[in-house]
């Protein structure tokens, strides 16, 4: 068995160490590998402790998410919502003072290692903030701008890359004819539509939101809702919301912070309608926070 | 009690008024002279200024006419090469200080740059005198450029600085998170969106320099000849000024008249073009 397909068996191995057997066709590749993700944890954080400074932002934080699927964080302001949001790709790398402890995981290998190129993982994650920030460019060139930076040239795949990250924003329709149009021109639905597939176009596997719609009027909100809905079926999603019909719409499991613990972790369906902690209880029925 | 109240009314106004008139009076005054320079250049150096005087060269003494085209193409290089070895340095200076205010250097090149731009500009003509002019073996229009370059850093340098503090987070962020590296970042996403400060800074620190007579005398020197040759002695439009000024013939300072009014419409044109340039790529975040 070491001989011919010896290097694609490899693939098929999960880390539970059940063999694929048989002939290896793509079909079955591709089985396996569904099933793989239905086993295997995209994200996953180990015991992990967040310091800005003395404060201590997250205290052992245990968690893991599957791939296709979308969690919501929710929580008070100050929780460590976004903190944790912002560890997947080290975003908070950039704020000093900032120290953490314990595991990080994606696709089971640890983002912290040394080995770890930041540039790299940053590429595989993308983010959405809070408030759209379009670059001060045309609406293709902001698009474009991942692909540049990680040193795509080719003139033509850029532009099919482009076209088909708008598609998936939604976004196309509406910008086709002006895309040489500075970004800033357009609506705030619109730019936080144009920022997700500016994320997207660089095909990472994890997307990161930081409250995507706080910013937004509810029409434009509920497009983006829409919206992740549809690319859950591509990518793993992270969403930070204050918004608790927003997380009951759009996730499929929810994790409720406070003051920097992992109150909650669970179904959506069940945090919201039969939560075990009684704090739970209370932040999603409004009483605080 | 009502009149009391009046009375503080009535007080309040009259101090509005008069601190009101103080405002415009003293502005009206200190604008004053410089309707009155502008005035008085434009009166002297109208009637000098033709096709002939822009494109001709000076005569000798004791014919009519001619021209100052050796001093404007001569300021022409100087300036250029001035911005060529400026722009890079005082961007990075720039960057520098706004990406690590803290830094142990920062708190040294914020200081030094703050001192450079009180430095008279003489000072700055001798110390390249002794530092290039010596060396080199001569004057030349390269250690003038060297100088004026100096000169050029802190303003630019400043501008950078603000512009790029004032440019979001989101920005910085948005280009890290797609993958971005430091340099990236900077280049493609940071600088783009402070252009327009930058660009002003650029050319309101021109507009300052083009004007220096002090850090040319003893570097660029002066030069009746039309020359492109860098590392030889070049004429400018401040030193010719400088020169035919002094100079007992009524023809040469006519001249020198002529030169200044064309000077003072060069700054006026740099500032306009920064105004258009702030407006046309004006960012808003």
């Amino acid at each position: 068995m070491n001989g011919l397909f010896g290097e694609r068996k490899r693939e098929v191995i999960n880390p539970n160490g059940v063999e694929v057997t048989g002939l290896l066709s793509s079909e079955m590749l591709k089985m396996a590998q569904y099933k793989e993700n239905e086993r295997m944890n995209k994200l996953q954080t180990k015991n992990v402790n967040c310091w800005y400074s003395d404060f201590h932002a997250l205290r052992d934080i245990n968690m893991e998410m599957k791939h296709n699927t979308v969690t919501a964080l929710i929580g008070p302001s100050g929780c460590g919502k976004s903190t944790y949001l912002r560890i997947f790709n080290r975003m908070n790398d950039l704020i000093e003072g900032f120290r953490l402890e314990g595991e990080v995981l994606i696709d089971n290998k640890d983002i912290f290692a040394k080995d770890i190129r930041i540039n790299e993982l940053r590429k595989k994650v993308g983010m959405v903030f809070q408030k759209p920030n379009p670059f001060p460019k045309s609406i293709f060139e902001n698009v474009a701008y991942g692909l540049r930076v990680n040193g795509v040239t080719h003139k033509k795949f850029i532009k099919e890359t482009v076209e088909r990250s708008l598609k998936q924003a939604a976004l196309w329709e509406e910008v086709k004819d002006k895309l040489d149009k500075n970004a800033l021109s357009l609506s705030g639905g619109q730019q936080q539509r144009l920022c997700i597939a500016r994320a997207i176009a660089i095909e990472p596997s994890v997307v990161l939101m930081d409250e995507p719609t706080s910013a937004l009027d509810p029409i434009s909100s509920a497009k983006i809702e829409e919206l992740i809905w549809e690319l859950k079926a591509k990518y793993t999603i992270l969403i930070v919301t204050h918004n608790m019909q927003q997380a009951a719409r759009v996730s499929d499991k929810t994790a409720f912070f406070y003051l920097g613990e992992l109150i909650e972790y669970d179904d959506t369906k069940t945090i919201f309608t039969n939560p075990k902690k009684e704090k739970t209880q209370n932040y999603i029925t409004g009483r605080f926070g | 009690m009502i009149n009391n109240v009046e009375r503080a009314v009535r007080t309040r106004h009259i101090k509005n008024s008069v601190f009101k008139w103080g405002v415009i009076a003293f502005t009206f005054i200190a604008v004053l002279p410089l309707i009155f320079i502008l005035y008085y250049l434009v009166q002297k150096g109208v009637t000098s200024i033709t096709w002939a005087f822009l494109t001709h060269m000076p005569k000798p003494v004791g014919e009519t006419g001619g021209g100052i085209l050796n001093a404007i193409v001569g300021s022409a290089i100087i300036i250029f090469m001035a911005c060529i070895i400026a722009i890079p340095f005082s961007i990075a200076i720039g960057v520098y200080l706004s990406e690590f205010p803290k830094a142990g250097i920062a708190n040294w090149a914020r200081l030094s740059i703050d001192m450079l731009q009180g430095v008279p500009s003489i000072v700055i003509g001798i110390v390249i005198y002794e530092w290039v002019v010596k060396p080199m073996g001569g004057f030349s229009a390269i250690s003038g450029s060297i100088a004026l370059a100096i000169m050029m850093i802190p303003p630019i340098a400043k501008a950078t600085e603000e512009t790029l503090k004032r440019v979001p987070a989101g920005l910085k962020e948005a280009s890290f998170s797609l993958g971005a590296s430091y340099y990236q970042t900077t280049m493609r996403a940071l600088l783009p969106a402070a252009m327009s400060g930058i660009l002003s800074g650029v050319i309101l620190s021109i507009a300052r320099i083009s004007g220096e007579t002090a850090p040319l005398l003893f570097t660029s020197f002066g030069n009746p000849y039309l020359s492109a040759n860098i590392t030889k002695p070049m004429s400018s439009i401040p030193l010719l000024i400088f020169n035919y000024a002094i100079s007992p013939y009524d023809e040469w300072q006519k001249l020198a008249w002529g030169a200044s009014l064309v000077l003072i419409i060069f700054i006026f044109l740099l500032n306009i073009i920064t105004k258009i340039a702030e407006r046309k790529w004006k960012v808003q975040y």
